[in-house]
């Protein structure tokens, strides 16, 4: 098989495990590509990709603009806030305008769920889901699991807790698709009250108990918590956070093992992870951040592979 | 769909012989020279050819690389499959160095275009060369000819060529298809 079995990348749970396969297979090459002294090739020179952010990124963004540049497509940047989306214009209007300029691609972030999927039924380009609301970042699954395969020499089998506010976050539930697709055990771990209702419902392990929790897995997959997103207390403190759900490096010593550590950023130093944890030879967080472009340009060629002439 | 032989296992072996002194011949100690063999087919000439250069005439300074040109080629979205990429091994720079391209069969050119763009992502070599086993006549897009050739063949649209190896398809052969 050398082609996705969809025309966009939606979700996670759109994928199927071969699909997964051959984006890392993908972007394996691309890793190598991208370590060269020139780092770019000219695949997509005829390809215009179009970045629509309807929501603040920076990372996901640079990623995905550097991955196309490294492809040779011609890109547009949008931001929302300094958009016509301001003065009430509609999504499928936006986008319907920005394609009228030969647009070949779509990759977006917007706060609502299922945006991606709207728009996919509505115009004729390839869609790629930066990120819906608290839904999926599908992007985000594939470098983490890719990163665990690296570090670890595969997924299959292995021990893998999210940590952290699993109700507001969209990187928690891609990932446990991902991850459960290519056969890892997946635990979620974090406050009763940023846990979503229907997780039993996913088939993952629920842990309240960090320690408990950290002995169990192989990766610790750190989450951020994700402040903008709540309207309401949802546990007393900051403090009170760090010190039920925090990771820091006396608490790392004293497992019997040696787990590694993930985050998919931006870190709140000493909330979700300390300094000497986010920096020790642990943790994978920069080995993630170079691993979303060559998984972003694995998606985008494999995408763009399917855009006929 | 039938098929007749160009070249059996002995031919072959006279012809990466003689590929192998004529690279000599041009390229003296190979100090500054480095050997590319083309993914996917033109690794397997390219391994074959610095084995026999190492073993047979005792050159010491063989550097040999696998350049993949997947993702330079002018064909992606043109075809029905997706191009599939191969591995790329360079571990060293061409800069300034004369690099012998090595690919088993040279027929429309492009694939030697790709290489020649690919191959920058490296470094500026001194000289470019292509070296192939066999070289399809009469058939080229671009204008580009070997500096050495195995063998040179008349081979019509409809056919072609399809060259075995040892080590991959358990012969050394080379036969001509007919579609």
């Amino acid at each position: 098989m050398s082609e996705l079995s969809v025309n966009h990348l939606l979700g996670i749970k759109y994928l199927n495990k071969q699909d997964i396969q051959l984006i890392f297979e993908t972007a394996d090459h691309f890793k190598e590509v991208i370590n060269r002294p020139i780092k770019k090739v000219p695949s997509l020179r005829d390809i215009t990709i179009a970045n629509l952010f309807f929501e603040n990124s920076t990372r996901t963004k640079l990623s995905f603009e550097l991955a196309e540049k490294r492809l040779s497509a011609d890109v547009l940047n949008f931001s929302s806030s300094q958009s016509s989306v301001k003065k009430g214009e509609t999504l499928i209007d936006t986008v319907n305008n920005i394609l009228s300029m030969k647009v070949d691609m779509v990759v977006m972030r917007h706060p609502n769920p299922g945006a991606g999927v709207f728009l996919s039924k509505h115009v004729k380009a390839s869609i790629i889901n930066a990120g819906d609301g608290a839904h999926e970042h599908p992007t985000q699954a594939l470098l983490d699991s890719y990163s665990i395969r690296e570090k670890l020499g595969g997924v299959a089998g292995k021990k893998v807790v999210i940590v952290g506010d699993i109700l507001h976050s969209r990187v928690a539930l891609s990932n446990i698709f991902a991850l459960q697709l290519q056969g890892a055990q997946v635990m979620v771990c974090g406050p009763k009250t940023l846990l979503p209702k229907y997780i039993n419902t996913l088939g993952v392990k629920v842990e309240t108990n960090l320690i408990k929790a950290l002995n169990w897995c192989d990766v610790a997959n750190m989450l951020r918590v994700q402040n903008e997103r709540m309207d309401i207390s949802y546990f007393p403190s900051t403090r009170e956070y760090t010190q039920q759900f925090g990771v820091n490096k006396e608490l790392l010593d004293s497992l019997n093992k040696e787990i590694t550590i993930m985050h998919p950023g931006p870190i709140n130093r000493g909330v979700e992870i300390t300094s000497d944890v986010a920096d020790s030879k642990q943790s994978i967080i920069l080995d993630q951040v170079q691993n979303g472009v060559a998984i972003r340009m694995a998606v985008i060629y494999l995408l763009a592979s399917k855009i006929k002439q | 769909m039938s098929q007749k032989v160009l070249l059996n296992a002995k031919e072959v072996n006279i012809i990466l012989h003689r590929l192998a002194c004529q690279l000599i011949e041009k390229h003296n100690d190979f100090s500054k020279t480095v050997l590319i063999g083309l993914q996917p087919r033109g690794v397997f000439l390219a391994n074959r050819i610095a084995k026999i250069l190492r073993e047979d005439y005792k050159v010491k300074n063989i550097q040999l690389g696998h350049l993949d040109i997947t993702f330079f080629r002018d064909d992606f979205r043109r075809g029905e499959k997706t191009l599939e990429a191969n591995k790329t091994q360079i571990n060293f720079l061409v800069e300034d160095k004369n690099v012998v391209f090595i690919d088993d069969v040279l027929y429309t050119g492009r694939s030697i275009r790709a290489a020649l763009t690919a191959i920058q992502s490296f470094g500026r070599p001194n000289e470019i060369e292509l070296l192939t086993l066999i070289d399809r006549r009469f058939s080229r897009h671009l204008p580009i000819q070997p500096n050495y050739r195995g063998r040179q063949v008349d081979v019509i649209n409809n056919e072609k060529v399809k060259v075995n190896w040892k080590e991959h398809d358990n012969e050394d052969s080379v036969y001509l298809i007919e579609k």
